[in-house]
């Protein structure tokens, strides 16, 4: 490489002018992380969406029935016909994984919704209220954080039997006290604020403070725990429907497909990896997602970027 | 002149911990005239604070008595068509979430009145307290100290009280803006006839601006008397510090 004049005149530019690029190069960055952020959040939001979408016309785009039997293209690898193969019954594979995104996702959906509203009403109820109602509800939740969740789940999904509602039921009674937890923390770091204290001056009731006043300031982190949650949730859920304690066959759910395919891994691994894959992909975007909501709700980003 | 509140013996003691509890507020007894400002002096922690929010039945009174004018007992509804309140810090006395205007039109939405008559009414009350009526629709974050406290002033207006509480409603604000929200409250005193509780500490508007004055220390009430009287011949010697350190 030859170095012209040129080339080494610019490399002896003052050092005030490095500072001046350097500052303007942050400022770039700055910006491109601005955008960077909105970008990212429309792209997860976007395959979030697509996903959502796939599940509610999910009988609409499955090329085969997903629950029409043929044994003679029974354990069928993937091929032109069978994308993803067939199972031990002869089904498509790929049929039942999209059919399966109605168990797994809107169940899941349902999941996250119940444990949200509950939790946050508890919590709201926690922190407004004060006292001994606060004390003894506080103490029920903490025996469910203390106590492992997928344990606890097992035991009650065991107890009211097979079914991906009851596998929601038995989730949703042990995860909603993360939710009031949050949104106890929230409302008692507003509810001796001045506002609050005016707006009881204006002769608003209580109903009328935490409908008005207290959940549209808490709403925020509330959103974003939940948006987190819905990979967790439904990794659980695919979790206890593995263990046979969600959706009943022949009901087409991910987990539960899963593990009828365990026993041929080796043998016939697609029966396995579909579902898998399935897990893994709406796992990661609603993660992803999480991730980017909170990024871009983060009040300290925001302001150092402005 | 009429008695429109009268406090009798007030004790207010927080229970702080289970053994140990400190008295806020011991022994205060004090009335309030029609059209008249009762300035209440006294350095930070001498229970100015939480007279006011006993009065505005914020928080309950450990015994003693607080009564107003035409206001039953414990009905906080009548209480607050009649004791409005302006509260220290400007900005945080309105929602982040909702615009100056909900917040200076939501005691009269709690009445049932109806959205455009809301409106028209918060416009006039942002005018009254000089504030053009696009405030409206500006979030508390959006405007200053001052003017967030003109908009605390309207809130405060809005259902026509006959008591106006400021509780320190200019110490966070500074000197200049200080001087014009006093000057407006002087304007709204003469216009709508209010009876006005001025808490603060500042001895210099209390003079200015107060009809008769009380100086607390350490919950205890040690002296009262009209502004003048007070000021300019103290009798009792926390009262000489207090005006001695302003002064000096």
């Amino acid at each position: 490489m030859d170095l012209s004049n040129e080339n080494t005149e610019e490399l002896l530019i003052s050092s005030s002018d490095i500072k001046k690029k350097k500052r303007e190069i942050s400022i770039r960055i700055q910006k491109v992380k601005k955008s960077h952020i909105k970008l990212r959040l429309v792209f997860f939001a976007s395959l979030a969406v697509l996903l959502i979408v796939m599940t509610v016309f999910a009988a609409q785009i499955c090329p085969h029935d997903p629950y029409k039997q043929d044994l003679s293209v029974a354990l069928n690898a993937p091929s032109a016909s069978h994308l993803m193969g067939t199972d031990t019954y002869g089904r498509d594979m790929l049929s039942r994984v999209i059919i399966g995104a109605r168990a797994s996702i809107l169940s899941t959906f349902a999941l996250v919704a119940i444990i949200t509203v509950f939790g946050t009403a508890v919590g709201v109820l926690c922190g407004y209220i004060g006292g001994k109602f606060d004390g003894i509800v506080m103490r029920i939740s903490d025996f469910f954080l203390a106590f492992p969740g997928l344990v606890f789940a097992l035991a009650v999904a065991a107890l009211l039997g097979g079914g991906i509602w009851n596998a929601v039921i038995a989730l949703a009674v042990i995860s909603w006290p993360k939710y009031s937890r949050v949104a106890r923390s929230q409302t008692l770091s507003i509810r001796n604020s001045e506002f609050i204290n005016a707006s009881i001056m204006a002769g608003d009731n209580a109903l009328q403070i935490i409908v008005r006043h207290i959940l549209p300031n808490i709403l925020g982190p509330i959103l974003v725990t939940s948006v987190l949650d819905i990979g967790t949730m439904m990794m659980e859920l695919a979790g206890l429907s593995f263990l046979g304690l969600g959706a009943q066959p022949p009901v087409a759910e991910w987990g539960s497909m899963m593990s009828t395919g365990r026993s041929m891994l080796q043998t016939y691994p697609w029966i396995v990896l579909s579902p898998g894959f399935a897990i893994f992909i709406s796992v990661v975007v609603f993660n992803l997602l999480g991730d980017t909501v909170r990024d871009y709700l983060d009040p300290r980003r925001q302001s150092k970027t402005i | 002149m009429d008695t429109i509140l009268k406090a009798e013996h007030v004790v207010k003691i927080f229970d702080t911990q289970k053994k140990s509890s400190t008295k806020a507020v011991d022994d205060v007894s004090f009335e309030l005239r029609k059209g008249e400002v009762l300035g209440i002096v006294g350095e930070s922690g001498s229970g100015k604070s939480t007279i006011a929010r006993m009065i505005t039945g914020l928080i309950p009174i450990t015994s003693g008595e607080i009564s107003v004018k035409d206001v039953q007992k414990k009905n906080k509804r009548q209480l607050y068509d009649k004791v409005q309140m302006v509260f220290q810090n400007p900005v945080g006395s309105f929602n982040p979430r909702k615009t100056l205007g909900y917040g200076i039109g939501e005691s009269l939405k709690n009445k049932g009145i109806n959205k455009d008559v809301i409106d028209k009414r918060v416009g006039e009350l942002l005018n009254l307290c000089g504030l053009e009526k696009e405030y409206a629709k500006k979030y508390p974050h959006e405007v200053s100290g001052g003017q967030c406290q003109r908009a605390a002033i309207a809130r405060a207006l809005a259902i026509e009280p006959e008591i106006l509480i400021c509780d320190e409603a200019t110490s966070a604000l500074d000197v200049t803006v200080q001087k014009q929200i006093m000057e407006l409250l002087i304007k709204l005193k003469k216009e709508k006839e209010l009876s006005v509780i001025f808490i603060c500490h500042n001895l210099a508007l209390v003079q200015m601006f107060c009809d008769r004055v009380i100086v607390m220390c350490n919950g205890k009430m040690v002296e009262s008397g009209t502004a003048d009287e007070v000021i300019n011949n103290p009798k009792d010697d926390y009262t000489k510090n207090l005006i001695d350190s302003v002064y000096c």
